[in-house]
């Protein structure tokens, strides 16, 4: 089961409920990050930016454990984390959506958002396919949930349709609604608004932070619109060639000079 | 059903209700996906402590309460909850921005708010200086306003919670329900606004008799009873909505059921399949335009086989629905037809108990009506106003004519003035315009003719026929009459256009503003690989304008067959760049169009239509959604129509 409330039960809002130490991670000869070091607080909406090819989305895989930084060490909830697989870390209450979207085209919103539950059933295949009983239960107290969610989001309208035939904004969506349907603790977004229009992106702007205040949920988010990032975020770590190159509240990034550098663009030697 | 002589308001309909229909339901609401379920025992019972826990904050006999939101239960609940306490509820359009419910909200001196959630409670606060007189705000969805400050601002259930506290004190429930019973028919039962298609808003006030007595006459004139289901969509703040799902559901007892939201009324429509159904015609619009997009894109055989039973439809459905005799094959071929195509197609839309169905506000194109109609469901069209608590004219069943609005409904008397306008009179007529004496006395006579402001004729059957709005209907320069809605409807009766603005009045000869539907249009460029990236490209797409061109000329073709509307054939057209929109000013909030506002807003476009030119830039600012502004500019390009004579037309016919 999703042990990720308990884990992260004895840590009040406003500490520190995930840190990177010292990470280093590079494929072959190309080296994606070098050295980054930051903390996510619990209950803030924390943005990671920088130019294409900084090292966002790696940052987010190695969080996520999709990718082992070959230095570093991650610390979550107080403890350092051991070497684990993405799927575990799940059952840890970390959930992410990703930057191409990755449903189950063929599949109903409300499936594709059910799927979002696996971290807290625990019937087995043997139980399912009896059906009565336990495994009922389970799947209409799992259904309930869901229907919250879908009602959060407010795409209640799209319930039943599969997903492959809804608009990009849409789909984005429900990936956050998937994510949702864990419960995580710490919710990493890559790129939640890529490709959206103006309209789009301030229904999910506004869908951030209302799971940040309903649920209380740590949020760590890429994102390559400004305007959004500086409206939502708590705070913003500003990554470049794989390096920190500032860390700090929306308005003291914006006026540090090494962050302007980086995206107006001076030679590098 | 016997008719006691004290149900005179709506609490003591409630408290009737619970105790003949006691376990029916009352009400339901599609919440997390299931429909939930009130009883009129559980209604009374929450009504009761919604009600105390009002009382308890002060909600006193006389007060105004606003109530603002969609169609939800507790909403409903509100206007029941208020009107128990003496108080008046006073419904207002959800989708008003905050300057708009300004001005409702302070002329009708409001005490009290019931919000739906944070999107009205935040309108208000951002009102709060202008309204001292506002003590409270309750809202129904906690979401999103945990951190607002709760000194004046309550839940309707923790409101609902206190009165259940309350309601454990005896003293305090016979106290609660003497003052139902002190209640009178003649007492001030709810205030509507109007719509505001001309100037400001007015608050119409209508008396417990008024809502009761109409209510009661349009169950009767339908025979609706309490086994009906409907399905309650309509802004609360349009009479309609206040009579269909208010005013009858309480008089007769039958049941409401709330949709989850805006977008899934559709889908909730065929889960409820309602019994009574009522929709602006543009709704039946939509819905058509839907139904031929979807047959556009399905399977060759099914394609043939809807065509081929719509024809058998066309030639009989109507009359086989009217009861008249039909050719024995198409009694056959129509029976055939049920139960491949009409009888889905009804499923469809929701559409398959339906026992009468109502459209009204406008006027709806004829072949749109006998769509429906020949389907075999029992379309009606209505004519009403706010001043009358709905019931002016409708169509009795079996005197159905797709140009007329029908004989005056029940205890309706109906007169035309000498200069053509109709006036009626009727136990629904209003007490009066809150606050404008003025007003009431230039449309309420001292004998209580009320003066609709529509032209209009009465026919040899005893018919209602409506021309258009009286101050509308103008005359070109050579004399011809020009009647603008009677124009824009023929224009509208196309599917690929949305909205029309006829213009004539004191100009040479008429031409018009056209809106493309994109849904249509869309569906159509795509069909024929026309590629556009945005809504003023497609509409600007040469193409568009040969389609259009096309009706607008067989719509010419069809003004010049009746010799009185020949002169108002379209000279000249263009199509906007832009959706006329409600944001922007230029439609009402019922989607009516603001002519005036249009003229004065596209005045640029409208001198071009006039100066010969071929094309003309035009800038119009255009409202988001959260209320900021932007600009869009375009060129919009001017069509030339061929107009036809009258006289030729009919000698080569």
């Amino acid at each position: 089961m999703n042990k990720g409330a308990a884990l992260s039960s004895g840590i009040d809002t406003g500490e520190e409920i995930l840190s990177v130490r010292n990470i280093s991670l590079s494929f072959g000869g190309v080296k994606a990050l070098t050295d980054i070091s930051f903390d996510l607080l619990k209950g803030e909406v924390r943005a990671i930016i920088g130019p294409n090819g900084a090292g966002k989305s790696s940052m987010l895989n190695v969080i996520n454990g999709f990718y082992h930084p070959q230095q570093g060490e991650v610390w979550y909830c107080g403890s350092k984390r051991k070497s684990l697989k993405p799927h575990q870390i799940a059952y840890q209450g970390i959930a992410r959506t990703f930057q191409n979207i990755a449903l189950f085209k063929g599949m109903s919103t409300l499936d594709n958002i059910m799927t979002g539950r696996f971290t807290h059933m625990r019937s087995n295949i043997v139980s399912q396919a009896f059906w009565r009983g336990p495994a009922e239960r389970e799947e209409i107290a799992n259904r309930e949930k869901v229907e919250d969610i879908i009602e959060f989001l407010e795409i209640q309208a799209i319930r039943k349709t599969p997903v492959g035939r809804l608009p990009y904004g849409l789909q984005k969506r429900v990936e956050l609604g998937r994510a949702l349907a864990a419960e995580p603790v710490l919710l990493l977004l890559d790129e939640p608004m890529a490709g959206m229009n103006i309209e789009e992106k301030e229904d999910m702007s506004r869908f951030i932070l209302d799971v940040q205040q309903e649920f209380g949920t740590t949020i760590a988010l890429i994102e390559h619109d400004m305007g959004v990032v500086m409206d939502i975020s708590d705070r913003v770590v500003v990554l470049d060639y794989g390096k920190k190159i500032g860390d700090g509240t929306p308005d003291e990034v914006r006026n540090n000079q090494a962050v302007i550098d980086a995206y107006l663009g001076v030679p590098h030697e | 059903m016997s008719q006691q002589p004290s149900l005179d308001t709506f609490p003591k309909y409630l408290l009737r209700n619970a105790e003949e229909y006691g376990n029916r339901a009352a009400m339901r609401h599609k919440d997390l996906g299931i429909w939930q379920t009130w009883t009129w025992k559980e209604l009374l019972e929450q009504i009761r402590c919604y009600s105390l826990g009002l009382q308890a904050l002060g909600v006193s006999p006389g007060d105004k309460v606003a109530v603002i939101g969609s169609n939800r239960p507790r909403l409903y609940w509100s206007f029941a909850a208020v009107q128990a306490l003496g108080a008046v509820p006073v419904p207002v359009y959800a989708e008003s921005v905050a300057e708009e419910m300004q001005y409702v909200l302070e002329h009708a001196g409001v005490k009290y708010a019931v919000c739906q959630d944070q999107e009205q409670v935040d309108k208000i606060q951002s009102l709060e200086d202008s309204l001292p007189e506002l003590k409270h705000v309750l809202y129904d969805e906690p979401r999103g306003l945990r951190d607002y400050d709760h000194q004046a601002l309550h839940s309707v259930s923790a409101v609902i919670e206190k009165g259940a506290e309350l309601y454990k004190d005896q003293s305090v429930v016979n106290a609660w329900q003497d003052g139902i019973a002190a209640g009178k028919g003649a007492d001030l039962c709810v205030m509507l606004y109007t719509s505001g298609t001309t100037g400001r808003p007015k608050g119409v006030m209508l008396s417990y008799d008024n809502v009761l007595i109409s209510a009661i006459n349009g169950s009767t004139f339908d025979k609706l009873d309490h086994t009906e289901e409907i399905i309650a969509y309509l802004p609360l703040a349009w009479v309609g909505d206040h009579v269909f799902s208010y005013g009858q559901f309480l008089t007769a007892g039958y049941c409401v059921c709330c949709p989850e939201s805006a977008d899934t009324i559709d889908v909730d429509r065929r889960e409820i399949a309602p019994t009574y159904f009522f929709a602006p015609p543009r709704v039946f619009e939509t819905l058509l335009t839907e139904i031929m997009v979807r047959m556009e894109d399905a399977s060759n055989f099914k394609r043939r086989m809807f065509r081929y039973f719509m024809e058998v439809a066309n030639r009989s459905g109507e009359k086989i629905l009217n009861g008249e005799d039909v050719p024995g094959k198409d009694k056959w071929l129509y029976k055939i037809g049920s139960l491949c195509v009409y009888g889905p197609l009804r499923n469809r839309l929701g559409m398959s108990r339906v026992k009468v169905g109502y459209t009204a506000g406008e006027a709806i194109g004829p072949e749109i009506f006998r769509f429906y109609r020949s389907l075999g469901i029992n379309l009606k069209q209505l004519y009403g106003q706010t001043e009358a608590s709905v019931y002016v004219t409708a169509q009795p069943d079996g005197e159905i004519y797709s140009d007329t609005v029908g004989k005056p409904s029940i205890d309706v008397e109906l007169k035309i003035s000498d200069d053509g306008e109709v006036l009626y009179r009727s136990p629904g007529v209003f007490l009066g315009y809150y606050k404008n004496d003025e007003a009431t006395a230039s449309t309420k006579t001292a004998d209580g003719w009320v003066m609709t402001g529509d032209a209009g004729y009465v026919d040899d059957n005893g018919h209602l026929h409506i021309i258009d709005r009286a101050k509308d209907v103008g005359k070109l320069n050579d004399g011809a009459m020009f009647p603008p809605k009677y124009v824009e409807n023929k224009l509208k009766f196309y599917p690929n256009i949305k909205e029309a603005v006829a213009i004539g009045n004191g100009r040479d000869y008429c031409t018009a503003l056209i809106n493309i539907d994109l849904t249509s249009v869309g569906n159509w460029a795509e069909r024929n690989n026309i590629a556009y990236s945005s809504y003023q490209e497609l509409a600007g797409h040469p193409s568009v304008y040969k389609m259009i061109e096309e009706h607008v000329n067989e719509v010419n073709q069809s003004l010049s067959s009746e010799p009185q509307m020949a002169g108002a054939q379209v000279r000249r057209f263009l199509v906007l760049h832009k959706e006329l929109d409600a944001d922007d000013g230029e439609l009402t909030r019922t989607q009516k169009v603001r002519r005036s506002f249009i003229a004065e807003r596209y005045g640029p476009l409208i001198d071009a239509l006039y100066s010969g030119a071929q094309q003309q830039d035009i800038t119009t600012e255009v409202v988001f959604e959260d209320g900021r502004r932007g600009e869009i500019s375009a060129t919009v390009q001017i069509c030339d129509m061929q107009t036809y004579d009258a006289e030729q037309l009919r000698k080569s016919a």
